[in-house]
């Protein structure tokens, strides 16, 4: 290894980044070498991305120091990074879609600037989607809006390998084959290899363990925001690869007793790519894999079976219990008491005035069956903590009559003791009949359930019951081609 | 393939396709239109519409709405109907203050993050107040070179014409083919991308806010060309106007899809609107009615063509 004598493109040292209460780098340390590929895997939440945001300067760690090339930087940000030469493709496509190829070519390249850019920065892409998929057929002055998905992806990639002035010296590449078909990715990936050997360098994120195992050149492994492990690749398999990312045994005191629902009638049922879904009465369904492969979609595909566009039935038949609490959750103007029985005012109102007495009573009584900390219920929703505002709105799905109640993600950011309290409700609920259906990117959350569905590429993959409900398991199926 | 190609054609062929359509039933009713004075007649009002909606158009790319356009033409005609006439200097300097003002406000709605319709909804109270304070009642007189700007009478073509083309090719070099221009278009398609690629937003929004100072200025100077006089509630129309000639050329509220030769296609398509409907002899009553149903039926259009589109590229 001649890793001794040269520096490293970007080293960042004892790395700490939080959000809140949840810690999403817990001091990494990693030091990209001049030609290498790092491949870099892990679990939802592991700090994948966050470490790339802090490597490509978008994200300043709140403890640690980052150097380039021997020498420390006290202030790292986008523009020096840039000027460094890092490149990024980000998991979300981050092209302008109302532009032309030639137009984000330019946006991207501040210096291409002056009379007659455009050919310049036409010259520039081609030529970088040229050597990166040749015969790719994609005309560099069409919008980007017009491209298919897997199109879009060619031109990003293609742009972050492009060279106008700086010359792209690491590239991270985060999850850069997602849709792109076998063939293309192969071809991307065969430009990795050569643009390593000629002494650049990448880091390579990725689910597909395959792609990793045969490009990178070196392996990271993160969990809970840590490296917990640091290999050569010809070192590692798929196998071992899987097992170093679960965690051992974790969770599995919280291991619910194996229910018998053989005879419990099948309450709702997806007939789509993939697998069946289906849930009988009284069940706790988990919804598991990496974040982002189908399972909202599935949750809002039962949802929308449900109820109807026009007018909502009398008898709700589905409750939702929303992730994301800003965007879709609570009323950010109303009291917790309003946030609380909107979802069950048609309960509520005689002859269309609402009870308020009625309204009151439900709220203290369920208030006090969750214990939702506060004094007065006429109290801002906000006046809340983020667990307390999870609860109300737990109490708003379970306070209704519906017989499902779909949750997605709803204990993202919440703390340990609220979420202990909220799996005691969940399996009271659920042993009085009511059926659940829970996507979590938590490992301990979906040891909860009594049968699991994985997801993988929008699809049902694998279907999980009892004793097979496990990290390892789920890992596997996650991550496509492992031990399966 | 080539039909995703089309979508861009048809953003800007429904444009041009109702004017065309407006035109020849002009014509057929009125044959006499169909002349050189005929023509500026009919399309004399669309010069300063136009430079308002280019002007709308840009604070549009970078998906925000001006709906202090009215006034501040309004605003604007009044300085130049006394100011510019009777002390050019300090008349000139106003202006450039104004524009000014226009990037600064760019500046603080980008700042505070403050939504652009309730600040620009507030300086429209600003304009038309300072409006009033320099023209109570109706008078002033527009400066001699842009009256004789205005009613020149070039060969060939009517002036109307003449000027509408070099708003739409001097608005789409700026627009569409300048490095400044792909900035504010890329600031309102993805604003993040753009700072990630080490750009200033603000500067960009700014640059945008100060364009459209620029063009509603050059609005306000065009239309006491016109009018020969000014009032402090000459162009209150502009700025629906204005949003309605965006859009009617192909424009978006969000998303950074703007066309400056779509946007003059659409004010010159407004204009004729209204003589269309005169031709009629619909009641005045009932034209801003009438005027409005032609906006339904032409975004009618372009959302069916949209929707068609969608679904043969779903397939």
């Amino acid at each position: 290894m001649t890793g001794d004598t040269l520096t490293a493109i970007v080293e960042v040292a004892d790395a700490k980044v939080s959000f809140g209460a949840v810690k999403a780098l817990d001091g990494v340390t990693l030091a990209i070498m001049p030609g290498e590929c790092v491949g870099v895997v892990g679990h939802n939440g592991a700090g994948k991305s966050t470490i790339v945001s802090v490597i490509n300067g978008g994200l300043t760690p709140h403890q640690g120091n980052i150097s380039s090339d021997g020498e420390r930087l006290a202030r790292y940000g986008i523009g020096v990074a840039r000027a460094r030469g890092v490149r990024c493709v980000f998991q979300e496509l981050s092209l302008c879609p109302n532009l032309t190829v030639i137009e984000n070519t330019r946006i991207l390249h501040r210096h291409l600037g002056g009379f007659g850019w455009r050919k310049r920065a036409r010259k520039v892409i081609e030529r970088s989607l040229d050597l990166v998929f040749p015969g790719h057929g994609i005309e560099s002055d069409r919008s980007v809006g017009e491209l298919s998905i897997a199109e879009r992806q060619m031109v990003e990639i293609a742009m972050a390998f492009s060279d106008a002035g700086v010359a792209p010296r690491l590239v991270i590449l985060d999850e850069p084959t997602s849709s792109l078909d076998a063939g293309l990715a192969e071809q991307m990936l065969g430009y990795v290899r050569r643009f390593v050997d000629a002494g650049g360098s990448v880091i390579f994120i990725s689910h597909i363990l395959n792609e990793i195992l045969t490009t990178a050149s070196r392996i990271v492994v993160m969990k809970d925001g840590r490296i917990v492990a640091d290999r050569r690749s010809i070192d590692w398999t798929e196998h071992s690869l899987v097992e170093s990312m679960g965690s051992v045994a974790k969770g599995e005191a919280n291991r619910r007793a194996v229910r018998d629902l053989a005879g419990a009638p099948v309450v709702v049922e997806q007939i789509g790519p993939g697998l069946p879904f289906r849930a009988k009465r009284g069940e706790v369904v988990g919804l598991a894999g990496l974040a982002g492969h189908g399972q909202t979609r599935m949750l809002m595909k039962l949802h929308a079976a449900e109820t109807s566009d026009w007018l909502a039935r009398r008898e709700a038949t589905v409750a939702f219990v929303a992730g994301d609490r800003r965007l879709n959750g609570v009323f950010e103007l109303w009291s917790i008491l309003k946030n609380f029985s909107i979802g069950s005012l048609g309960d509520l109102t005689n002859r269309g005035v609402v009870d308020v007495a009625a309204e009151m009573e439900r709220a203290t009584d369920w208030k006090r069956r969750i214990d939702i900390r506060t004094q007065d219920l006429a109290n801002r929703i906000l006046s809340l903590s983020g667990g307390n505002q999870q609860k109300v709105l737990f109490a708003r799905a379970l306070s209704t009559r519906a017989p499902v109640v779909l949750m997605d993600d709803p204990m993202r950011g919440v703390d340990v003791g609220t979420k202990q309290e909220v799996y005691e409700i969940i399996r009271q609920q659920a042993a009085s009949g009511r059926t659940f259906v829970w996507y979590s990117t938590e490992m301990e959350e979906v040891c909860l359930c009594d049968r699991v569905y994985v997801f993988r590429d929008g699809a049902i993959v694998a279907e999980l019951e009892g004793d097979a409900v496990t990290e390892g398991n789920i890992l596997a199926v996650s991550f496509r081609g492992a031990a399966a | 393939m080539r039909l995703t190609y089309s979508a861009e054609a048809v953003r800007l062929a429904v444009p041009a396709l109702s004017l065309t359509v407006l035109l020849a039933a002009v014509f057929w009713l009125q044959p006499r239109a169909m002349s050189y004075v005929g023509l500026n007649l009919l399309f004399n009002l669309a010069v300063p519409i136009a430079l308002a909606t280019i002007a709308q158009m840009l604070i549009m790319a970078v998906n925000d709405l001006d709906l202090s356009m009215g006034t501040f033409v309004s605003f604007v005609a009044c300085v130049a109907a006394t100011f510019l006439r009777d002390t050019p200097l300090l008349g000139t300097l106003i202006l450039a203050g104004v524009v000014g003002v226009y990037a600064a406000i760019g500046i603080v709605i980008h700042l505070r993050n403050l939504p652009s319709i309730v600040v620009s909804l507030g300086m429209s109270f600003v304009w038309a107040g300072l409006a009033v304070l320099l023209l109570p009642a109706p008078g002033g007189q527009p400066p001699d070179w842009v009256r004789a700007l205005m009613t020149a009478k070039p060969p060939f073509a009517p002036m109307a014409i003449i000027a509408s083309i070099v708003i739409a090719l001097v608005a789409h070099l700026l627009v569409m083919r300048s490095s400044l221009g792909v900035l504010i278009r890329g600031v309102g398609g993805n604003e993040r991308s753009v700072e990630r690629a080490g750009w200033s937003v603000l500067a960009a929004r700014a640059a945008a806010y100060g364009l459209a100072g620029v063009f509603a200025v050059l609005a306000g100077i065009a239309l006491v060309g016109l009018t020969t006089s000014a009032d402090a509630n000459i162009a209150l129309r502009y700025t629906l106007l204005s949003i309605a000639g965006v859009i009617l050329g192909g424009g978006e509220f969000i998303g950074g899809r703007v066309s400056p030769i779509g946007a003059v296609i659409g004010a010159l398509t407004l204009t004729l609107a209204g003589s269309f409907l005169s031709f009629l002899r619909i009641s005045p009553d009932w034209q801003i009615g009438a005027q409005g149903a032609i906006l339904i039926i032409v975004l009618a259009l372009r959302l069916l063509l949209a929707r068609i589109e969608k679904r043969e590229k779903a397939r």
